[in-house]
C-alpha cells in the first residue's frame, strides 16, 4: 500500500517519545474509565449522536480548550527555546514544526471551535428558535471539524509535523523542498475541517434568515446574531477558495501537477494569493463573532442599550466587504509593484474606519452606564486598549513602503497577537464567563475568574509587548535562535517570563472549570446577569426544546423590555403545544470516522487504501439519502412537567432544570 | 420543521423544512460558484503556461467538445421538463424525462472521459505543464460533479418509485434540478473560456 510502516512513528527526540507515551496512556485511561463507569452508552446517546445545537456547541468549546492547551504548549516551547541566545533545547527542524502547528492550531482548531461553539449555543436561543435549520448537518460540521483536528494533531507523533509555516508558502511546501509527508497532513486535515466549517456557514445563514421568532426583524436582532450572520456569509464566500487551494496543493504533492511548482510553468505566487484570499477573510471570520460577544457583554454590564446599533451593523457589513479586498497586504514585499501595493494599502487602512466606529460605540455604550465589573466585563474592558494597540500597529504595517522594514520581523508577530488575543481570546473568555450559566446551570467562580483575568492579561502584555521592540531592532520571525551579540537576549527573556504568567492564567481558568463543576451553587437563576436578550428568558441549563412557547419580539433587547414592562414569565398552559424535534443520528460520527481514515491513508499516499476508505464516504451519503426519519414530537405533558421544575406559579422562576 | 403543509404552494415548497432546505441549497450553490470561480481564476493565470508542452490548438478536438456541449445543454432542457411534469403530478412523464436527462449526462461523461484518454495518449497529462494541470483539474472537478449528480439521481429515482411524489421527494427532485442546471451553466463557461478561447488564442 506504499506506507513505510517503520517510518510511521516519529522517534528519537525525548519530547516526542514522552508525548507518544502520554497519548497512549491517556487513551487507555479514557477507555478504561468509560468501561469501568459503564458510560459508553451514555457517551453514544447523549454526545456522539446528538443533534442538539447546545450540546454540539459544548463539544466545540471542549475541543477549543483542548486545542488551546496543545497550541499553548507549542507556544511555550518556542518561548523556552528563544529565552536565551544560542539555546539548543529545540533544533531548527523541530522549531519549524512547532511554529507551524502553533499557528494552524490556534487559528483553525482553537479560535474557530471556540467561536463556532458559542455561536451554536447562543444564536438559536437569541433568535427564539428550537434548533438550527439543519441539525444533523450541524452535527456533521462538528464531527468533520473534529476529524480534521485529530488528524492534524497526530502528525507530530505519526509521520512528522508539517513544517512550512501556517501559511505553507510554495515552493517550500512543495514536494521538491519538503519531500516528507508532514505537509500532506496540512493539505488534507485542513480540507476535512474546512468542509465542516463551510456547512456551518450555510446552516447559520439559513437559520438566521428563516427561523427568527415572530416580530424579530433583521434590525431587532441581537448584535452577536448579526455578527454570526455576517461571519457565515464570509465563510461561504471565502472557504471554497481555501478548499480549492488545498486541493491543488494536494494534487501538487501527491500527483505531480504543476500549480505552484517552480518548474513546468507553475506559479508559487498563485498559492500566496489563493491562501490570503481565504486567509484574510478568515481573520474577520474569527474577529466578527468576537465583536458580537463584546457588544452583548458591554451592553449587559453597562445596563444600557448598545450605542449606535445601526452604525454597528453597517460597520460589520463594511468590514466584511473590505476583508475581501486587502489580501495583498500580506505580501507587499513579494513584487506586486507600487500601484498594486498602493491600492491594497488604502483598502487596508480603510478597515480602521468601521473598526474605529465600533470601538467608539462600545465606549459610548459604557458612558454614563452603571458598569458592573464582572469577570466577563473585565475581559471586555481590557479588550479595548489592547486591541487598539493591535489596530494601530496594523495601520503602521498597512503602509506598504514602511512594511518593507517591519515585514517578517517580530513586530508583525506582536501585531497579530495583539489583534487576535484581545480580539478573539479575550472575547471567548468573556463569552464563556457570561454564557456559562446558560450552558451548564452554574456559574464560573468570579474570584478565580479575576485571578485568571489579571494573570492572563498581564502575562499577555509582558509576552508580546517586548516583541514589538525586538522586531523594530531587527529580530526576524520564525528564527529558532539568535546570537548573544545581537543584544536581543534581555527582551526575549522578559517575553519568555511573560509566557509563563500567561500559561498560569490559563491554568487558573482550567482549575476554575473544575472547581465550579464540583462546588459552584447549582440553584442559579435563569437570568443571573439581569441581561437583555432572549436566551436569558428560558431555563438554565436550557431545556432540550429551548422554549416552551416561542416568545414574541417587539423591539431590540426584547427580554430587557419585557422585564421593564413587568411581564412575568407565567406560562399559560393552554398555550403549550406539542413540539417537533429532530432525532439523534450516528451518521455524522460515522462520516467523521471514514473521512479520518480516508484522510490518513491519503496523507501516507496510500492511494488504493484511500480509495477503498472513500467508498465508506459514499455509503454514508447513500444511507443519508434514504433516511426518512422525520424526528419526533415532545408531548404537552412532558413540556408542562419540565417547565414546572423551574417556574413558580406566580410567574417567578428559581430552580435549575433537570 | 413543523409538518404544517401549505397546499397552495408547489409541492416542493409546501413544508417549512422544505423551504429551509431549498434556501440552504441555493446558498450551497453560492459556495460552488466561488469554488468554480477560483478554478477559473487559476486556469486564467496558468492557462497559457505550456512549458514546452502541447498548446490548446494542438490537442483540442472541437467536434467532440461540440457533441459534449450539445448533450449537456439538452439534458438541462429535459431536466426542466421533468420538473415541469413533477408540478403536474405526472409521475410517469417525470421519470421518463429524468431518465433521459441522466442518459444524456452519462453520454456527456462518456465523451469527456474519451477526450481525456485521447489527450493522455497524446502525451498531454496533468503532470506535463501548468496549463494541463489547471485544465484537467477544472474540467475534472466539473466532471466529478456530473458523476456525483448521476449517482445521486439514481438514488432519487429509487425513492420516487418507492414513495411516489410527496413533498419530500418533490423537494429532492427540485434540488437536484437546481444542481443539474448549475453544472450546465459552469459548462457554458468552460466551453467559452477554455475551449473557444483556446482555439482562438
Amino acid at each position: 500500500m506504499g506506507i513505510k510502516w517503520n517510518e510511521m512513528l516519529v522517534g528519537g527526540d525525548p519530547l516526542l517519545v514522552g508525548s507518544q507515551i502520554a497519548i497512549v496512556l491517556t487513551v487507555v485511561a479514557i477507555v478504561v474509565g468509560l468501561t469501568y463507569f459503564k458510560k459508553w452508552g451514555w457517551l453514544w446517546r447523549e454526545w456522539l449522536t446528538t443533534v442538539d445545537h447546545k450540546k454540539i456547541g459544548i463539544m466545540y468549546i471542549l475541543s477549543g480548550v483542548l486545542m488551546f492547551f496543545r497550541g499553548g504548549m507549542d507556544g511555550l516551547l518556542m518561548k523556552a527555546q528563544t529565552a536565551r541566545p544560542e539555546m539548543s533545547f529545540l533544533d531548527a527542524q523541530h522549531y519549524n514544526e512547532i511554529f507551524t502547528t502553533h499557528g494552524v492550531i490556534m487559528i483553525l482548531f482553537m479560535a474557530m471551535p471556540f467561536l463556532i461553539g458559542l455561536m451554536n449555543v447562543v444564536v438559536p436561543l437569541q433568535i427564539g428558535a428550537r434548533d438550527v435549520a439543519f441539525p444533523q448537518l450541524n452535527a456533521l460540521s462538528f464531527w468533520l471539524f473534529f476529524s480534521g483536528a485529530m488528524l492534524f494533531n497526530i502528525s507530530f507523533v505519526v509521520g512528522g509535523s508539517p513544517d512550512a509555516g501556517w501559511t505553507s508558502y510554495f515552493p517550500l511546501a512543495g514536494k521538491e523542498f519538503s519531500p516528507g509527508i508532514g505537509n500532506n497532513y496540512y493539505a488534507i486535515a485542513l480540507q476535512i475541517a474546512g468542509l465542516g466549517t463551510l456547512m456551518t456557514g450555510i446552516n447559520f445563514i439559513v437559520t438566521i434568515l428563516k427561523m427568527r421568532a415572530p416580530g424579530m426583524t433583521l434590525m431587532k436582532m441581537p448584535m452577536f446574531t448579526w455578527t454570526t450572520f455576517i461571519t457565515s456569509i464570509i465563510i461561504v464566500a471565502a472557504f471554497p477558495i481555501f478548499t480549492v487551494a488545498l486541493a491543488l496543493m494536494t494534487f501538487d504533492r501527491l500527483y505531480g501537477t504543476h500549480f505552484f511548482t517552480l518548474s513546468s510553468g507553475g506559479s508559487d505566487m498563485l498559492w500566496a494569493n489563493l491562501f490570503w484570499l481565504w486567509g484574510h477573510p478568515e481573520v474577520y471570520i474569527v474577529i466578527l463573532p468576537a465583536f458580537g460577544i463584546f457588544s452583548e457583554v458591554i451592553a449587559t454590564f453597562s445596563r444600557k442599550t448598545l450605542f449606535g446599533y445601526t452604525s454597528m451593523v453597517i460597520s460589520i457589513v463594511g468590514i466584511a466587504f473590505l476583508s475581501m479586498i486587502v489580501w495583498v497586504h500580506h505580501f507587499y514585499t513579494m513584487d506586486a509593484g507600487p500601484a498594486v501595493n498602493s491600492f491594497f494599502s488604502i483598502t487596508t487602512m480603510l478597515i480602521a474606519v468601521p473598526t474605529g466606529v465600533k470601538i467608539f460605540n462600545w465606549l459610548f455604550t459604557m458612558r454614563k452606564g452603571r458598569i458592573q465589573f464582572t469577570t466577563a466585563m473585565l475581559w471586555a474592558l481590557a479588550f479595548v486598549p489592547n486591541f487598539v494597540i493591535g489596530g494601530v500597529t496594523g495601520v503602521m504595517l498597512a503602509m506598504a513602503a514602511a512594511d518593507f522594514q517591519y515585514h517578517n520581523t517580530l513586530f508583525l508577530v506582536a501585531h497579530f497577537h495583539y489583534v487576535l488575543i484581545p480580539g478573539v481570546v479575550f472575547a471567548v473568555f468573556a463569552g464563556l464567563y457570561y454564557w456559562w450559566p446558560k450552558m451548564f446551570g452554574f456559574m464560573l467562580n468570579e474570584k478565580l475568574g479575576k485571578y485568571h483575568f489579571w494573570l492572563f492579561t498581564i502575562g499577555f502584555n509582558v509576552t508580546f509587548m517586548p516583541m514589538f521592540f525586538l522586531g523594530l531592532k531587527g529580530a526576524v520571525r520564525r528564527a529558532y535562535t539568535y546570537s548573544a551579540e545581537s543584544g536581543f537576549a534581555p527582551l526575549f527573556l522578559v517575553s519568555a517570563i511573560g509566557s509563563i504568567i500567561l500559561a498560569v492564567g490559563f491554568a487558573v481558568f482550567c482549575y476554575n472549570i473544575y472547581w465550579s463543576f464540583r462546588y459552584a451553587k447549582r440553584n442559579v437563576s435563569h437570568d443571573p446577569w439581569d441581561a437583555r436578550t432572549l436566551e436569558w428568558m428560558t431555563a438554565s441549563p436550557v431545556q432540550f426544546y429551548n422554549f416552551a412557547v416561542v416568545p414574541e419580539v417587539k423591539q431590540l433587547d426584547a427580554f430587557w423590555h419585557m422585564k421593564k414592562r413587568g411581564e412575568k414569565l407565567t406560562l399559560k398552559e393552554s398555550d403549550i403545544k406539542k413540539i417537533h424535534m429532530p432525532s439523534n443520528s450516528g451518521l455524522p460520527f460515522y462520516m467523521a470516522v471514514v473521512f479520518g481514515i480516508t484522510g490518513f491513508f491519503l496523507v501516507f499516499e496510500a492511494h488504493i487504501a484511500a480509495a477503498v476508505a472513500a467508498i465508506g464516504i459514499v455509503v454514508g451519503l447513500i444511507i443519508r439519502s434514504f433516511d426518512y426519519n422525520d424526528g419526533y414530537y415532545v408531548s404537552v405533558d412532558e413540556i408542562k412537567e419540565t417547565e414546572r421544575t423551574w417556574r413558580t406559579v406566580e410567574g417567578g422562576t428559581e430552580n435549575h432544570v433537570g | 420543521m413543523s409538518a404544517n403543509v401549505n397546499h397552495s404552494l408547489p409541492l416542493e415548497y409546501q413544508t417549512e423544512q422544505n423551504r429551509l432546505n431549498i434556501l440552504g441549497f441555493w446558498i450551497f450553490i453560492g459556495a460552488e460558484i466561488v469554488l468554480f470561480a477560483t478554478l477559473f481564476a487559476v486556469y486564467g493565470v496558468l492557462g497559457h503556461r505550456y512549458a514546452g508542452g502541447p498548446t490548446p490548438s494542438d490537442i483540442f478536438k472541437l467536434n467532440d467538445v461540440l457533441i459534449e456541449t450539445l448533450l449537456l445543454l439538452t439534458s438541462s432542457f429535459t431536466c426542466g421538463l421533468a420538473v415541469f411534469f413533477m408540478r403536474q403530478r405526472n409521475m410517469k412523464q417525470l421519470l421518463v424525462w429524468f431518465v433521459i436527462t441522466l442518459l444524456l449526462g452519462a453520454g456527456f461523461l462518456f465523451m469527456e472521459i474519451r477526450e481525456f484518454i485521447h489527450y493522455v495518449h497524446e502525451g498531454a497529462t496533468m503532470q506535463t505543464s501548468a496549463f494541463l494541470s489547471s485544465f484537467f483539474v477544472l474540467l475534472g472537478t466539473h466532471g466529478a460533479h456530473v458523476t456525483f449528480g448521476i449517482i445521486w439521481a439514481i438514488m432519487l429515482i429509487i425513492q420516487l418509485l418507492q414513495r411516489g411524489l410527496t413533498p419530500v421527494t418533490a423537494r429532492k427532485m427540485f434540488i437536484i434540478s437546481l444542481y443539474w442546471h448549475f453544472l450546465d451553466v459552469v459548462w457554458i463557461f468552460i466551453f467559452t473560456f477554455v475551449y473557444l478561447k483556446g482555439m482562438v488564442g
